[in-house]
């Protein structure tokens, strides 16, 4: 796979797409019922951009981050990461596309317990190709003073901010959140936004958050409603919100 | 119906059956040798008994020069003797045809009128020996196994000067030769030592004894005093050549048959013991990690209105049904083995019947102690369990806290990846059972390490035994002392390359209030064929005056290196002198006792005197040598160290391969129990942790990598500590082992660290891919959205 070039770029013109998502349907089997997570989904992701997937639980959110990041595989369409079919890659492709492109910011944060703050990162550094300093990442979230602290020393906002830190430090081409302010309240998760923006507008990394909430919506470039394993409507903001002026 | 909390156990049971299974297996290990080594223990305890009991086995022995048969009443009469037994008793050569090397027999009278005389003999084969028929024989069992004889077959031997013609009437067994060994030796070699009983009567006339006895064996009643009853006998035969009474303890086959139950004894309870704490551990690891998961279930159940003794004794049935078909199996594994083991003895100890049964006793203790230890391993997790508070179990379990270890903050931490500081500290977190893993894989090792070390004993013994000590062809022993001259009728054969004589007198040794019969071995420092040489292969010289101790026979005596030591001989004139002791000899058996062979002549006040000799031959002239010392008079015994190497390694490699191929198997079951559990916790305990690294780019063997790496540290700890156990405890055995018996020396091999080491590394590897491959397995999506 290509190397990723890493120099800030604002979001562009339409044709600058860095996934092409086309056709996608997945259909989960439980017992003898067929479930539609996701039918027939085109979308595309540009590069620099922040998008928010906007949708209540089991409307196919999530499942359709899953295929974008190369943990799940669609039943029907393709998924195309700028020149690669994510839709044909086998499980050892998947976990190189992961491990070079994507960076993944979880709910419940998932950090190591029995490493720092800044240890969680090296994990990742120590895996990566062109890695930024550890601590530089760390930096970026606003955490450089707690870098030597374990999780269980953090409060939720600082983990999921250490979360942000270990996910971007490999400067991946694409940063995906699933519903990371989730876990949190609302002054630490505006504390989390405020960082994921941050890392959008320094660096240019084309990130997609989840979430349920809608008032997050107002900090994207775009929103993407979705309901029932569909896109229901596309809109796009004029303006960015300051996540540290939305209300909710 | 069962019940709905039943069910649950059960359920639970089938998820945990990977650990439930390698937990069991454990299990089986520990009741199959508590099992096997008990009942043997007991089958061999009670055949011997009751062995002893049927054929009114001796309680004292006693050989002399030649007492009148009018003796006997006055033996009779001592306080306690309950019945008395005069026998004739003498080594002779035997002549087979089939075996070039002559063969030693020892002749034993049996009385032609007591029908159930002492030391009785059971008939395996052909007819009892009848009164008047005087060329006849009863062979011993083992000897005529090895030989092919049967009854009504010939065999010439030299019996006082000559050569007879001796049919065999019939083949038995008596308690006194159980383990069937020359006296003297280590090992025993069937095929050129056997026993020939003999009517009284016609032993009597061979061995110029009519009317008159040369050994005596003696009962006691419940009250009498051994010692007493030694004492009087002593004085009664001394003016007859008495060689000094001795009991049971020093009764060679008895003394091995002791031995061989003692250690039993030891090893029925340790190895069993290293099994059951190892399951204890794993069902310890297992449980404390259910309960945790089941937190919020144990919360519902008690916020129902179960009980905290209904959790509690959810949890133990739990413990003890993991174990439960371990047991049943364990059973059947260690009756089966009980069987193997009990015919192996057969093989070297000879019973009339060695009835092998397990019995119900032995059952119910394996059941007992199983269930003890799965309780055992359950106690914590149970009471962790029942001690919950409902409101509290329902809350998710606090995240662990995890801080830098000692090293790390010693200045090493920049030598560590985040990887490496991940598996560090997650041992370091809970040292207890980190160790206690380590100590499970160690005792594998040391399992294996202990039965390597066996053989390495071994041959270290025949190494020095036959390599350095026994170098001679053959030894000589003559009828009756002879003149150093003699010397030269042995040189004399053609084909005789070296003759070294020797001379070894019956003695008492007193120091202080101890004494021991020994027998006083008088050698030349100039030999070459049989040396004495030390455990470390050092050759011990023999000072021109006093007597040189084997470190066995001073410890008895109390007696160490320059001491005064009273010498009492019981044969010639039975000279009594202080001799002073030159020296103590670090032998392998330690039960030497040694003078320069002239010093022994001047003690003796005899001129050069000899009891035989040790000869090397040329190769090619062998047979005809053996063919004339087969028929030679003035011969009384023959005895080849080759011969005896031969058919010792013959039993040997058999045992060995049998031995070795259990001890790896279970060494593996324990490993694989141990690392397999603990790796299946990890990846549960870790599961989301490990996953998360999956989504975040790992690869699916670098997580594999992170998750084992913590067993390969646990695992390459436990090595050497399973060494430095499996050497203790090596130690330990060589003291627990009868040192009259033999003096294992303390000697490991590389081979026996290698393989130890190798093994148990390669079960660790095994078990560890087998959890590695459920990485494969992990559901990435799942943990995007679960909490733990």
């Amino acid at each position: 796979m290509p190397q990723s070039d890493n120099e800030h770029r604002p979001m562009t013109s339409r044709d600058d797409a860095v996934f092409k998502v086309r056709g996608v349907s997945k259909v989960y089997r439980m017992g003898d019922v067929d479930v539609h997570a996701l039918r027939s989904v085109d979308l595309d992701l540009y590069r620099g951009e922040l998008v928010v997937l906007l949708g209540a639980s089991g409307s196919g959110k999530s499942t359709l981050l899953n295929i974008i990041g190369g943990l799940d595989v669609p039943t029907e369409g393709t998924v195309i990461y700028q020149d690669h079919v994510l839709t044909t890659a086998n499980d050892a492709e998947l976990t190189r596309f992961r491990r070079e492109h994507v960076g993944f910011v979880f709910q419940f944060y998932n950090l190591i317990p029995s490493l720092t703050a800044i240890e969680n990162v090296r994990l990742i550094t120590e895996i990566s190709e062109d890695p930024m300093p550890a601590e530089k990442s760390l930096e970026m979230v606003g955490l450089a003073d707690r870098k030597d602290h374990f999780p269980a020393q953090l409060s939720g906002g600082e983990q999921q901010r250490v979360a942000i830190a270990r996910a971007i430090a490999k400067q991946p081409d694409v940063l995906l959140c699933d519903e990371p302010t989730g876990a949190l309240d609302v002054k630490t998760g505006k504390l989390v936004l405020e960082a994921i923006k941050h890392i959008n507008t320094e660096l240019g990394t084309t990130t997609a958050v989840i979430t349920h909430n809608a008032a997050i919506a107002a900090m994207a470039d775009r929103v993407i409603h979705i309901g029932s394993g569909e896109i229901v409507s596309i809109e796009k903001n004029e303006v960015r919100a300051d996540p540290a002026d939305l209300v909710w | 119906m069962m019940k709905a909390i039943d069910l649950k156990m059960l359920r639970d049971l089938w998820h945990l059956r990977g650990q439930a299974i390698t937990t069991a297996l454990v299990v089986a290990c520990g009741v199959a040798t508590f099992v096997a080594m008990r009942s043997t223990y007991d089958s061999l305890l009670a055949s011997r008994d009751g062995y002893y009991a049927q054929f009114k086995f001796a309680d004292i022995f006693a050989s002399l020069k030649s007492a009148p048969e009018s003796v006997r009443s006055r033996i009779a009469a001592i306080e306690g003797v309950t019945a008395v037994e005069t026998r004739v008793v003498a080594t002779v050569t035997i002549d087979l045809p089939d075996v070039r090397e002559p063969v030693q027999g020892r002749v034993v009278s049996v009385s032609e009128t007591d029908p159930n005389p002492l030391n009785g003999l059971y008939l395996q084969r052909g007819r009892a020996l009848e009164p008047g028929h005087e060329n006849e024989v009863v062979i011993s069992g083992a000897f005529a196994d090895a030989n092919g004889l049967r009854p009504g077959d010939h065999l010439s031997a030299v019996l006082n000067g000559r050569l007879r013609r001796l049919f065999i009437a019939g083949i038995a067994l008596s308690p006194e030769f159980i383990y069937e060994i020359r006296p003297g030796d280590i090992f025993p070699d069937n095929r050129r030592f056997g026993i020939l009983w003999m009517n009284r009567k016609a032993a009597g006339s061979l061995f110029q004894l009519d009317n008159a006895f040369n050994d005596v064996v003696l009962t006691l009643g419940p009250s009498a005093v051994e010692a007493d009853v030694i004492q009087r006998l002593d004085s009664i035969l001394e003016p007859y050549g008495g060689f000094g009474a001795y009991t049971r303890t020093d009764q060679y086959s008895h003394r091995f048959v002791s031995n061989e139950l003692a250690e039993l004894q030891v090893f029925g309870t340790f190895i069993p013991a290293v099994f059951l704490g190892v399951t204890a551990f794993l069902l310890h690891l297992v449980l404390s990690r259910l309960v945790n998961v089941e937190r919020e279930q144990i919360g519902l159940l008690k916020s129902f209105g179960y009980r905290d003794r209904d959790v509690g004794l959810h949890y133990l049935k739990l413990a003890v049904l993991a174990v439960a078909g371990g047991i049943v199996i364990g059973i059947g594994l260690g009756a089966w083995l009980g069987t193997g083991m009990a015919a192996l003895y057969g093989q070297y100890f000879h019973f009339p019947v060695l009835d092998y049964s397990v019995s119900l006793k032995v059952i119910a203790y394996s059941v007992l102690i199983s269930i003890g230890a799965a309780s055992a391993g359950a106690v914590l997790a149970v009471f962790k369990a029942v001690s919950l508070p409902p409101a509290e179990a329902m809350r998710p379990e606090t995240p662990p806290n995890f801080h830098a270890g000692f090293l790390e903050t010693a200045g090493f931490r920049e030598l560590l990846s985040a990887r490496s500081r991940m598996v560090v500290r997650n041992i370091i977190r809970r040292p207890l059972k980190a160790f206690l893993s380590s100590l499970g894989i160690s005792l594998s090792v040391a399992l294996l390490f202990i039965g390597f070390y066996f053989f390495d004993a071994i041959y270290r013994i025949i190494d020095i035994q036959f390599g350095q000590i026994q170098r001679e062809d053959v030894e000589v022993t003559f009828v009756e002392p002879r003149s150093g001259l003699s010397v030269y009728d042995l040189a004399s054969l053609p084909g005789v390359i070296r003759v070294e004589p020797y001379r070894v007198v019956p003695a008492i040794l007193r120091s202080g209030n101890r004494s021991r019969r020994v027998g006083i071995s008088g050698a030349s420092n100039d030999n070459e064929l049989r040396r004495i040489i030390d455990r470390d292969f050092r050759r011990v010289n023999l000072p021109p005056e006093g007597i040189v101790l084997g470190k066995t026979i001073a410890d008895s005596l109390g007696a160490k290196k320059g001491d005064k030591i009273s010498v009492e001989v019981t044969e010639g004139s039975r000279p009594k002198k202080e001799v002073v002791i030159s020296d103590i000899a670090d032998e392998l058996l330690g039960m030497g006792v040694y003078m320069e062979l002239s010093a022994l002549n001047r003690l003796m006040n005899e001129q050069s005197t000899v009891s035989g000799a040790f000869l090397s031959i040329e190769s090619d002239k062998k047979d005809a040598v053996y063919k004339r010392l087969k028929t030679t008079p003035a011969v009384a015994g023959v005895a080849m160290p080759e011969s005896t190497l031969t058919s010792f390694n013959e039993t040997m490699a058999r045992t060995i391969g049998t031995s070795t191929t259990f001890l790896i198997g279970f060494a593996c079951i324990i490993a694989f129990g141990v690392v397999y559990n603990g790796a299946r916790i990890a990846l549960a305990e870790r599961g989301r942790e490990l996953a998360s690294l999956r989504v975040l780019g790992y690869r699916q063997d670098e997580v594999g990598r992170l998750l084992l790496e913590e067993q390969a540290i646990l695992t390459s700890f436990a090595i050497p500590l399973g060494f430095a156990i499996g050497l203790g405890i090596c130690v330990i055995i060589t003291r627990v082992v009868d040192a009259e018996i033999i003096r294992l020396p303390i000697v490991f091999s590389v081979r026996t660290f290698l393989f130890s080491g190798l093994i148990v590394a390669a079960a660790a590897i095994l078990s560890g891919l087998l959890v590695a491959r459920r990485i494969g397995h992990m559901d990435l999506i799942a943990v995007l959205k679960t909490r733990e």
